[in-house]
């Protein structure tokens, strides 16, 4: 079973990175996008592909409870805005990175929103759960500290 | 200026601790190449074609005379003596060794400094006028603006993998010094019909490959909307931008693909999101950021009695008068006057200065300048706060140095890349031109006479040397592998920013003196009165200048 890191713990569970080239909803395999959509029924999982629109999935944000963003390679960072987009316009459920994004990265993905990982490369799976929290100070409002430095120099200021 | 709390200190400390590691991992063979290279691009550091480079970030171009200390004592320790100040104010080291870099991180991080996204396909260093603070022409200063924009730029989780580098500029005066139309977003602060300072913001200008001006995203913006109006330009870049090509990848290939309409409509789609949200500025940090950027301890002086002192000075010693007219400006401040230091002496790389001369230069700054030095895009740097009665005394320590040479404005003063000498991304050398220019137009009664050019040369199509916009614009071309130079003309960085047109065929390294001579005659034989070199250009066009140049080449 892939394994991965939840609620900052390695764990496994059968989910696999969606098949593209398949009409067909292969078991164990995330839909795509436009399997998804062409689904008869309302499925409660989706992965995101780079070029995917984020705003396809607006009116089915209360009803996922995984979405899944691959990056197939990890240069490639649009994955980390579609993030912010789906937390930002509510959605509550798992958010699971994919694919090919290095340990060097989870920390920033988790920023965005992320809450789950599940790397192509499970080996180094330990390092990915040391690289979670490389930071303990942000400047940025994000999905895990809502409010900028600046915000919370503020409260401090007003406090003294 | 700016200084640290406990906060940034924390960041640029864990910043360092980080890099450690991922060297450590690196060579321990736990990071592929691949992996490496995006980690340690955004902490400055590239490798090039003698030894890696690494490039420190200078914010907005301004340092204490103690990071000026600690960068001499770097670049004596950890390199061969000597840096070099880059067209984005930054400052760079060509021979460091890859396993000392952490160390020399955690040297800049003791003096609040760092390499943070100096490099890499993130958000770089944001660099705005080198006269911030003491221009008579400015409506407010820059500088706080820039830091609110570095620390918000600063290890942004959303934007560390964008299509491509970004790069910001920030204008607060009549006279544009930042060159703002040539940055992927320029940020101009202008009243509105109230009155009001708020923000002109431009998007998609840059050089490079296609070198585009921005265009106007907004005519106005209020200041507390900053960030997520940014933020939200970022975002549509970061999930619209193309990542198939590098070279069509910078945000002004898809301001120019949707056209700057519905750019502007998917940008306000985004601020629907994050408008008033929590990265909304408040009050309190606008002062904050600005309770760093209050005027020094003037002194109350009678400017009259300092400049006829001065002008009498300059008509006993004629070398200290070509350096006080060509090298110094006005500052709002009766009295004083901001000084160039031109790192542009013929001989030397230009924008290269050494330990020895960056410790005098820290000296002097603590001794005549309220302890602060800047550094300028274009290659020099500056002493911004100068009593005029010291200026004399200051000249005499410069001259000493090799820091005196009073060019500033004219072709001498010419900006420059690394090129192919150190770089490997350069088609060819530019340094050697530059250094054949220079000795070309050492004749000074000559080089006042031709009033101001720029002249700007790059090694390779990424223009660090921002040739586009040079008057003179020189261009390193490969022509089946041998180096050839491409010139063009009129290009400007000021408010009537344009790209420079070419010339026609590339020339050899050897013809480019012979050609900037005859592009200067020719101008001499044309120009009207008073009329500067693009004056001249702009009235003729550049047919005659074609024809000269070309007539002598057959």
């Amino acid at each position: 079973m892939p394994k991965l890191i939840k609620n900052d713990a390695v764990s496994s569970d059968s989910w696999q990175r969606a098949l593209p080239d398949s009409d067909q909803l292969a078991k164990g395999h995330f839909p795509t996008l436009a399997q998804w959509q062409a689904a008869t029924e309302t499925l409660p999982t989706v992965q995101l592909q780079p070029g995917d629109e984020v705003v396809t999935l607006v009116e089915a944000l209360d009803t996922l409870e995984l979405i899944a963003v691959d990056f197939p390679v990890f240069t490639d960072g649009r994955g980390f805005s579609y993030a912010r987009e789906l937390r930002q316009r509510g959605y509550r459920g798992e958010l699971r990175a994919t694919g090919e994004f290095m340990p060097d990265q989870v920390h920033y993905l988790r920023r965005c929103g992320f809450d789950a990982f599940q790397p192509a490369d499970a080996s180094r799976i330990e390092e990915y759960l040391r690289q979670l929290r490389v930071f303990s100070e942000h400047y940025q409002a994000s999905v895990d500290e809502p409010l900028p430095l600046f915000r919370r120099r503020d409260s401090e200021s007003q406090l003294a | 200026m700016y200084i640290y709390d406990q906060y940034d200190q924390r960041i640029v400390d864990e910043r360092v601790a980080q890099f450690r590691d991922q060297t450590r991992r690196y060579l321990a063979g736990e990071l592929s190449d691949a992996e490496f290279l995006p980690l340690r691009l955004q902490n400055g550091l590239y490798v090039q074609r003698l030894a890696p480079m690494l490039r420190i970030a200078v914010p907005y171009g301004l340092l204490s005379s103690k990071q000026v200390r600690k960068l001499a004592h770097i670049t004596r320790h950890y390199d061969k003596g000597y840096a070099h100040v880059s067209t984005r104010q930054n400052i760079q080291l060509n021979w460091p060794l890859l396993e000392e870099v952490p160390d020399i991180l955690a040297e800049l991080a003791s003096v609040q400094m760092h390499a943070i996204q100096t490099s890499g396909n993130c958000i770089r260093n944001t660099t705005t006028d080198q006269f911030a603070g003491v221009a008579a022409d400015e409506r407010e200063d820059p500088r706080p603006w820039c830091e609110i924009i570095r620390q918000w730029s600063t290890l942004h989780p959303e934007f560390a993998f964008l299509p491509r580098k970004f790069k910001i500029a920030v204008c607060a005066s009549e006279e544009d010094r930042a060159a703002i139309h040539a940055h992927d977003i320029g940020v101009e602060l202008l009243p509105n019909a109230a009155g009001e300072l708020g923000f002109k913001v431009l998007v998609g200008g840059g050089l490079g490959r296609t070198p585009v001006m921005g265009s106007v995203i907004c005519e106005w913006l209020e200041k507390r909307h900053l960030l997520t109006y940014l933020e939200s330009i970022l975002r549509v870049y970061n999930q619209h931008g193309r990542r198939d090509n590098k070279y069509k990848a910078r945000i002004k290939i898809l301001v120019k693909a949707m056209g700057i309409d519905a750019f502007r409509d998917a940008v306000e789609a985004e601020w629907a999101l994050l408008k008033d949200g929590p990265s909304t500025l408040t009050e309190c940090e606008i002062t904050r950021a600005q309770s760093f950027f209050t005027s020094p301890a003037y002194a109350a002086l009678d400017g009259r009695s300092s400049q006829e002192a001065l002008a009498a000075r300059a008509a006993t010693d004629p070398i200290f008068g070509n350096w006080l007219a060509r090298n110094t400006r006005a500052h709002r401040v009766p009295g004083y006057r901001a000084v160039t230091i031109s790192l542009k002496a013929t001989g030397i790389a230009p924008g290269d200065v050494t330990d020895r001369q960056l410790e005098l230069l820290a000296d002097l700054a603590d001794r005549y300048s309220f302890g602060e030095l800047r550094t300028t895009h274009q290659q020099n740097m500056v002493l911004a706060d100068v009593e005029e009665a010291a200026l004399y005394e200051l000249w005499q320590h410069l001259q000493k140095a090799g820091l005196a040479t009073a060019n500033i404005g004219y072709i001498t003063d010419l900006i420059c890349c690394p090129g192919g000498d150190y770089c490997s991304l350069a088609n060819a050398k530019s340094i050697p031109v530059a250094e054949a220019i220079q000795a070309r137009f050492e004749d000074l009664d000559y080089l006042y006479d031709l009033g101001p050019v720029e002249l700007n040369i790059s090694g390779c199509m990424n223009a660090c040397g921002h040739h586009h916009i040079g008057h003179i614009g020189i261009l390193g071309v490969d022509k089946k592998g041998a180096e050839f130079y491409q010139v063009s003309l009129g290009g400007s960085q000021s408010k009537d920013a344009a790209i420079g047109k070419i010339l026609g065929p590339s020339f050899s390294q050897e013809a480019v003196p012979d050609v900037v001579e005859n592009l200067l005659g020719t101008f001499v034989s044309l120009r009207e009165g008073e009329e500067t070199f693009l004056q001249t250009y702009n009235r003729v066009g550049i047919e005659p200048f074609k024809e000269r140049v070309y007539a002598k080449a057959d």
